[in-house]
């Protein structure tokens, strides 16, 4: 097998803050392959975007600190890089698509003049030949009349297509490996549900490694191969989607899958979690769960559970998948 | 009134008078004075009908061309020395218009930039460039003026400089504002991701989205800018005599304002006319481009 595009080890990256410091991103380890989708899912402040924001070294400073790990890109780890070095990564070989696609791109320049810059500096295009990239790259996520499109201003497109030119734009290099960050919560379904099927295209044409985060477990079913449960700065369960769906080893990733809807099943109430997500300044000693987890044990309050495996490629960390010892 | 089966009945209401204009009227009334005195001060050697320098004992206080005694020789009277009041006037323009877009450039460049390393970088540099702007901004103007022309002499030089010197402070509070407010939208941060460094998202995403802003506040600051070169000019730390400023010959009529009134009145109103026809287009502009800056 092809060794992983990207391999997080450990990877730890903590928050100064003034009411305490938080470990955002909580030794965090997985790999991404070539062409393959690993969807990161967990609720607001469990870490999610602080990870990808890690994987690019543009944390916000000075609050954020990347403490350790390594962040593996085809072998070689971007943290020891210098600011320099990283320049050139980023756009060309890291490409990223954030949330927000209202203010995503800069409202005093037309898309074609946006365009042109990255196209320009990955390829070393010129003249006839850059314009010709941008707008081919416009018409591979679909925009019609992209040579027309060029010349229109930010604010007379709407969000689906801007989210799109954000996405030409990501897909410009192309890179190795391309993160979206929620990228479709602000658009509405029906818009959704293209957007999707364009980054799967767009994924399996350049065979990009692909990180996509969401709190969307319908989103993670029909976009990822492999899914990443975040909490509390720490992955609390990692598979197969169709494993995590259907065996949950956690009792938080159980929880998850326990307040969605689904078509069909009989059941009275969705199920809430209970209480709150937790302070992440003030973590408890032990499994950072342990508050809200139905299954609480003496020893999920004292310490930490480790990563077990609980089968090939499926890794959770919970005292109740780990063997006794 | 009993209404047709079918036909819709509305109230009358009457039509509006005017059509709903496209977009905002030019501001023709400022446009036209800043233009004018522009014109003015360029084609000061062709348009001035005297020598602004020649003094002539024997003309002297002349009146106006309207009052007993005047002529048109002197439309608008002469001074203490006889000199041609318009021709001064007209020269005069020159200093005054020089001095407020030379200053307001210069301390519009500087403090923006100020503005853009603060908001940009943050933190430390944030903090220190932000105290020094503070400290200048208390700093008044005249007393740093009074101090250049006492140490090293006045000179429109000195004007330029010491105005300069105190005015950038607030541009660089305003644009850094505006910055801080820029670095929050995800544009920046595509950028960054993209693989643009400092120099590239600040000239290509964070000046381009200020420039609104920096627009109104030059126009507005030029008006401002130009009454300081007259206060200074009429302290006697401005432009030096015999150079025909408004400030300087306010101050030269001020002696004789119950008998010859003209020698103030006319720099007077130069003076009034072209700071207000700035500001009216400074306001404009602001309604036009950024009807959020309502406090400037």
């Amino acid at each position: 097998m092809a060794p992983p595009v990207v391999e997080v080890r450990d990877l730890r990256t903590h928050l100064v803050t003034r009411w305490g410091t938080v470990k955002a991103v909580d030794s965090v380890s997985f790999t991404v392959e070539e062409g393959e989708t690993l969807g990161l899912v967990g609720e607001s402040g469990s870490g999610k975007s602080m990870t990808c924001l890690s994987l690019v070294r543009l944390v916000p400073r000075p609050a954020a600190r990347i403490l350790g790990g390594q962040v593996l890109l085809d072998g070689e780890d971007l943290l020891t890089k210098s600011e320099a070095e990283m320049q050139k990564i980023r756009g060309r070989r890291i490409a990223m698509i954030l949330q927000d696609p209202m203010s995503s791109l800069n409202p005093v320049f037309s898309i074609g003049m946006q365009m042109r810059e990255p196209v320009a500096a990955y390829h070393g295009l010129r003249g006839r030949a850059l314009a010709a990239r941008a707008a081919a790259l416009l018409a591979a996520v679909r925009i019609p009349s992209p040579v027309e499109r060029l010349r229109a201003f930010p604010h007379q497109l709407s969000g689906g297509m801007r989210q799109r030119v954000v996405g030409a734009m990501a897909i410009a290099a192309p890179p190795r490996l391309l993160i979206a960050d929620e990228p479709t919560t602000s658009l509405d379904l029906t818009i959704q549900a293209q957007y999707l099927g364009l980054l799967k295209e767009l994924q399996e044409r350049h065979r990009l490694a692909l990180i996509f985060v969401t709190h969307n477990l319908g989103i993670v079913a029909k976009m990822c191969d492999r899914v990443a449960v975040m909490y509390a700065g720490r992955i609390v369960e990692m598979g197969s989607v169709r494993r995590i769906f259907t065996r949950p080893a956690h009792p938080y990733s159980r929880a998850l899958l326990e307040s969605i809807p689904r078509l069909g099943a009989r059941v009275e109430r969705l199920t809430a979690i209970e209480g709150q997500p937790p302070d992440l300044a003030r973590l408890p000693g032990g499994c950072a769960f342990a508050p809200r987890c139905p299954h609480v044990m003496d020893r999920c309050r004292a310490e930490a559970p480790p990563e077990t495996t609980v089968e090939a490629g499926h890794v959770t960390r919970c005292w109740l998948e780990t063997p006794p010892s | 009134m009993p209404a047709e089966p079918g036909a819709l009945v509305l109230p009358d209401v009457a039509a509006p008078a005017v059509p709903a204009s496209r977009g905002r009227r030019l501001p023709v009334f400022s446009l036209g004075i800043i233009g004018l005195f522009m014109l003015v001060a360029i084609l000061a050697p062709l348009l001035s009908p005297a020598d602004p320098f020649e003094q002539s004992l024997r003309n002297r206080f002349k009146p106006p061309v309207w009052e007993e005694g005047g002529s048109w020789k002197f439309p608008l009277g002469t001074d203490r020395l006889g000199r041609d009041m318009l021709s001064r006037i007209i020269w005069g323009s020159r200093v005054s218009l020089a001095a407020g877009v030379l200053t307001v450039l210069l301390a519009s460049a500087f403090g923006a930039a100020v503005g853009l390393a603060a908001g940009y970088y943050g933190g430390r540099v944030d903090a220190a460039l932000m105290r020094t702007t503070d400290a200048t901004m208390s700093f008044p103007v005249i007393l740093l003026a009074l101090i250049l022309a006492v140490t090293v002499g006045p000179s429109f030089t000195n004007v330029v400089v010491a105005i300069a010197v105190i005015l950038w402070a607030r541009y660089a509070r305003v644009i850094r504002g505006q910055v801080l407010t820029l670095m929050q939208l995800d544009f920046v941060a595509q950028a960054r991701i993209a693989g643009a460094g400092a120099w590239r998202i600040i000239t290509r995403h964070l000046l381009p989205n200020t420039l609104n802003t920096l627009v109104v506040l030059v126009t507005l600051q030029i008006g401002y800018v130009i009454i300081v070169e007259a206060s200074l000019s009429f302290l006697g730390a401005g432009i030096p005599p015999p150079t025909p400023a408004w400030g300087s010959m306010i101050a030269e009529g001020r002696e004789f304002v119950t008998s010859a009134w003209w020698v103030s009145l006319f720099p007077g109103l130069a003076i009034l006319l072209v700071v207000l026809a700035f500001n009216l287009l400074g306001d404009w502009l602001r309604d036009t481009f950024d009807p959020k800056l309502r406090q400037l």
